[in-house]
This record gives structure tokens, C-alpha cells and sequence, in this order.
């Protein structure tokens, strides 16, 4: 890890970070970094925090009240909670695909034209969507139906869709939180293939419950578990561990990695 | 033969079946279903009182009135003397330029105070948890006081306007604001959360996300509530009284000019007379009355249908 850790360009470094969710602490010290060009895999069991962590680095978790971020979250060395960063701004530039697909109310071609034409891109609309719809593997299956409503298309073209749609703003970094997980096994796959495309040209970020996917796909994996406070009947969720997949997966430092990974719980 | 014998069977085979079924609950359950019987007449009871009182309103108007329908109903000016040819003209002129205010007001009001308070206040303030409560307790305040306050207020006091048709629109939309914002409110909330995320996750702003993805969602919602309040605009009477629609004007109105009369309110000084034709007179506003009300109801339910999504 320590060698590739030099030779990789570090997108973020997460250091010491926790989240609020009002008085209750939902994410405790974690600290991890995430590397350019690679899939990350955020696993664990229910309520470990994993989807907190992934909204905390394009400060999805702004619009959840009372959520609050404390320590270091840094992109490319910039904090992105210092007070001079505006969030729309990282939006932009780290974009989210979410679990269950959630396409706009419009056309496909609407779908995937909002961001370019709300943040006022230049260039030609036409060739913007068609190159993002190229680069989520979609257009092929819609170029002829394109003024058709989104919600007509299955659940796999949507999330597909939900990804081309983030991918025509340019970002840098994609997020997925569960993107697999209201899909049918055939949809999954097209997916995954899809994300090995992806990594070439962005840094992907995956939440997922699927432990074979998280090892299908993932150059590196955290593993989150939630550690119980029984007196304050408080649940905080923790990283146990980092590291490379195939090491995470098949000769893991900590006996909880070991026990989730061989299906012992969670 | 298979085919035909098949129905048959089955036929039998659900008798017993039923048998069954009564001889295992049949005296068990005997007080259960007596009590079950009890509860669904009341039930029933409640209902038809409803339909009752709906059902003798339109027959009365209906047979009192019926007579009185023709075009020169709605086209006529009253009078006091030859209430055979009287009509409504005046008020019915009235009436829609009340309205056509009052949409003018509580369309822009209504939904931006309903999108401030679901998309941009901050919940946990206190001065917002105020506005709040004050918004629901606004929408069960009696129409009278909203009378009083636009006599006050508006045909007198700081706004001044007289005794015109634009201090009853007015006084009108103020008091159906707070049910305007109340539906509005709910049908933003009915928007799905994952719309406002989709959006803002491509990084455009917030007031960028609600303007062009939240707001077209839950317009048929809001559309639908600012009709239900028009329609129930276009029966209020009461606080128009206190704003000067009470005097007997046969000119027609001028929206800013001092004399006005509305719809409910000229069936109000047609009922009160002794004269036997002015009261048949007055059945006969019903009618129209209860039609139009009939119409903004329907046009409510077909856009509600119409543009219903199940997200």
C-alpha cells in the first residue's frame, strides 16, 4: 500500500473525520485516502456510516439539518469545508449517483442536458449529450428515442442514465451510493462494466452492500462497522480497515474484516 | 367434457367450501357481527345525512328557481320593481373580477411562501416554527375577521382604497392565503426528496434545482389548490359585506371604482325581500352559483387526475 501510495496521486485524504447528525455522532475518526483513477469501495453492515462518509465528500450531507462534518476532508490538499469553498461549487466538480435512480421527470435527452445547460457549458448541447450518453454506455439503446420520458426506460437504463447525466458536467470524481442495489443481476453487470470503463478517465467512489462486487470492481476497499455504546445506546460507525482489495478480501489485518468478508455477520 | 365438467366442480367444491367457513365462525362470532352491523349503519347514517342536505339544497333551488333560468338571468340588472326581468349581471361582473384578483395574489403569494417555508427556512428556527403555527391557525380564523381587517385596512386605513372591487379581492385572497399555502405546501412535499438531490448533486444551486425541477413537479398539486380555494372564494359573502359589495348596484363594476356587488351577496339582498319572485329570484342565483362552483370543482378533479404521477 505504502508504495503505490507514492506513485498514486491522492484525490482525497480523509483525516480524523467525523459527522454529526444533530447531537448524535453517526461517523467516528475516520481517516483513509482515495486515489486517482481507481474504484473505492465503502462495504460494512447497515448503519456503519459508509453512505454518510460518501455524502461527506461532495457535502451531500449539507442538505440533511442538523448533519455537521468536523475534521479534515481534503481534495487535492484543499479542505472542502473551509468557510471560502461555496458546496455547489464541489458539487460540481464530485458528482453522485444515488441507489435508487432517480431521473428527471423529462426527456432522455432533458436528463442529461439540465446540468450542462443549467451551469451555462459551452459548446454544442447535442454533442454534450451524445458524448456523455456514449460515455454511460447508453447510446446505442436510446439514440433513436431520445425525446422519449425517462421514466419508460428499465431500472438499469435509468441508474445508466442518472450516470451519463453526471458524467455531462465534466466532474472529476463520481460517487455511487449503492448504484446496483434496486437492479437485476444482468443490469448489475452492465454496471460494473461500465465503472472499469469509467475509472480510466475519473476517481469512482462506491458504496455497496454486495461484498462480490465491492471485489468484482474495487482497486481499494474501507471496511465500516458500527461499534455499540450499550450505556449511551449510542451506534457510531467506524473504519476497521483500509487496504487494498484482494488483501481485504483474502488476508485482512483485523479479525472483524475477516469474520464480514467470510459472511460470519452483517 | 373435461372443459365442461370443470365449472360445475368448481361450483361445488366453493359451496362447501363456504358451508365451511360459516360453520367454523357462524355462532363464535355472533356479537362480533352485530356489533360489526351497528357500527356500519352508523357509518351510513352519517353519510346520508350529508346527502340529505346536498341532495335538498339542489332541489329546492332547483324547483324554486328552475323557472327563472334563462340567459337573461345572467345578462339583466336588477331591480327593485320588476323582479320578473331582474338578473345578476352586475354581480356576476363582480364576482369574476373579484376572482381574477384574487387568483392575481394568491398564485404568487401562495406558492412563494410554500416554497420558502419547504425548501428554504430552517426548520429548527424558532421564528419559522411561529410562521408556521400561525399559517394553521390562520386557515380556521373566520371569515367576518378577515372582513373587519380589510375594512380596516384596506378600504380604510393605511391602503384606502373605498369601497371597490379590488378591497374585496383583497380582503378575499388574504383569507384564503393560508389554505393556499397549506395545499401548496403539501404538494411540494409530495415531490419526491431524490428529484431536489438529483439536481443538486449536478452542482446547481439550490434556487436552480427547486425553480426547474421542483416547482414544474408539484405544480398540478398547487394548481389544484389555488382552484379548491377559488372556489370556495367565489361563495364567501360575509366578509364582502364589511368591504361594501353590500350595496344594490345596477351598473356594472369598475375594479377600482367605488360600487360593487358579488354573486352571494345579491342572492343575500334578492332572499331578504318579501316579494315572492325575488325569492325564486334568488333560488335562481343558487343554481348559477352552485354551477360554477360545480365547473372550478370539476376542472380541479380532471387536472388532479390528469396530471397525478406515482413517483
Amino acid at each position: 500500500m505504502t508504495e503505490n501510495a507514492t506513485v498514486k496521486n491522492e484525490v482525497f485524504s480523509l483525516d480524523g473525520v467525523n459527522v454529526h447528525y444533530g447531537n448524535s455522532l453517526a461517523v467516528k475518526d475516520v481517516s483513509f485516502p482515495i486515489y486517482e483513477n481507481e474504484i473505492t469501495a465503502l462495504i460494512g453492515p447497515s448503519g456503519c456510516g459508509k453512505s454518510t462518509i460518501l455524502r461527506s465528500l461532495n457535502r451531500m450531507n449539507d442538505l440533511i439539518p442538523g448533519a455537521k462534518v468536523s475534521g479534515d476532508v481534503m481534495y487535492h490538499g484543499a479542505d472542502i469545508y473551509a468557510d471560502e469553498v461555496d458546496p455547489v461549487q464541489v458539487r460540481k466538480i464530485i458528482g453522485m449517483v444515488f441507489q435508487k435512480p432517480n431521473p428527471f421527470p423529462k426527456s432522455i435527452y432533458e436528463n442529461v442536458a439540465f446540468g450542462p445547460q443549467t451551469l451555462g457549458m459551452k459548446g454544442n448541447m447535442d454533442d454534450i449529450v451524445e458524448e456523455a450518453l456514449v460515455g454511460a454506455a447508453l447510446w446505442d439503446e436510446v439514440k433513436d428515442r431520445l425525446k422519449d420520458n425517462a421514466f419508460g426506460m428499465s431500472g438499469g437504463q435509468q441508474q445508466r442514465l442518472c450516470i451519463a447525466r453526471t458524467i455531462a458536467v465534466k466532474p472529476d470524481v463520481i460517487l455511487m451510493d449503492e448504484p446496483c442495489s434496486a437492479l437485476d443481476p444482468v443490469s448489475t453487470y452492465k454496471i460494473e462494466d461500465l465503472m472499469m470503463k469509467l475509472k480510466k478517465d475519473y476517481t469512482i467512489v462506491i458504496v455497496t452492500h454486495n461484498m462480490q462486487q465491492a471485489a468484482r470492481v474495487a482497486d481499494r476497499t474501507a471496511f465500516f462497522t458500527v461499534s455499540s455504546n450499550d450505556e449511551e445506546g449510542s451506534r457510531t460507525g467506524v473504519l476497521v480497515e483500509f487496504d487494498e482489495t484482494s488483501k481485504i478480501f483474502s488476508n485482512p489485518a483485523d479479525q472483524r474484516t475477516q469474520d464480514y468478508v467470510t459472511g460470519r455477520f452483517g | 367434457m373435461a372443459m365442461a365438467d370443470a365449472p360445475k366442480r368448481s361450483k361445488a367444491a366453493m359451496k362447501a367450501a363456504a358451508s365451511m367457513t360459516e360453520s367454523l365462525s357462524g355462532n363464535a362470532d355472533k356479537s362480533l357481527k352485530i356489533r360489526g352491523m351497528v357500527f356500519r349503519s352508523l357509518l351510513l347514517f352519517s353519510m346520508t345525512i350529508a346527502l340529505i342536505a346536498i341532495v335538498a339544497i339542489i332541489s329546492w333551488a332547483v324547483v324554486e328557481g328552475g323557472q327563472r333560468l334563462s340567459w337573461g338571468l345572467i345578462t339583466n340588472n336588477p331591480s327593485s320593481f320588476r323582479p320578473e326581468t331582474a338578473g345578476y349581471r352586475p354581480a356576476i361582473l363582480g364576482s369574476i373580477q373579484i376572482i381574477a384578483g384574487v387568483i392575481t395574489l394568491i398564485l404568487p403569494l401562495g406558492v412563494g411562501a410554500a416554497l420558502y417555508l419547504e425548501q428554504f427556512a430552517n426548520k429548527e428556527r424558532w421564528y419559522n416554527k411561529l410562521i408556521e403555527l400561525n399559517i394553521q391557525n390562520l386557515a380556521g380564523v373566520p371569515s367576518i375577521v378577515f372582513g373587519i381587517l380589510g375594512l380596516a385596512f384596506i378600504v380604510r386605513g393605511p391602503l384606502d382604497l373605498g369601497f371597490v372591487a379590488a378591497a374585496g379581492s383583497m380582503t378575499i385572497a388574504l383569507l384564503v392565503l393560508p389554505t393556499v399555502i397549506l395545499s401548496s405546501r403539501e404538494a411540494i412535499k409530495a415531490v419526491p426528496s431524490s428529484l431536489l438531490e438529483g439536481a443538486m448533486a449536478l452542482g446547481v444551486t439550490r434556487w436552480q434545482a427547486v425553480w426547474k425541477m421542483v416547482l414544474p413537479a408539484a405544480a398540478p398539486g398547487m394548481l389544484t389548490g389555488v382552484i379548491l380555494a377559488v372556489a370556495r372564494a367565489i361563495g364567501e359573502a360575509a366578509p364582502l359585506l364589511l368591504v361594501g359589495a353590500s350595496t344594490f348596484v345596477t351598473f356594472d363594476p369598475n375594479f377600482w371604482q367605488d360600487g360593487y356587488s358579488a354573486l352571494p351577496v345579491m342572492i343575500f339582498q334578492y332572499a331578504g325581500r318579501p316579494q315572492d319572485e325575488f325569492k325564486v329570484l334568488a333560488a335562481a342565483g343558487v343554481i348559477v352559483m352552485l354551477g360554477v362552483v360545480v365547473i372550478v370543482n370539476s376542472v380541479a378533479v380532471w387536472l388532479r387526475a390528469r396530471y397525478e404521477r406515482s413517483w
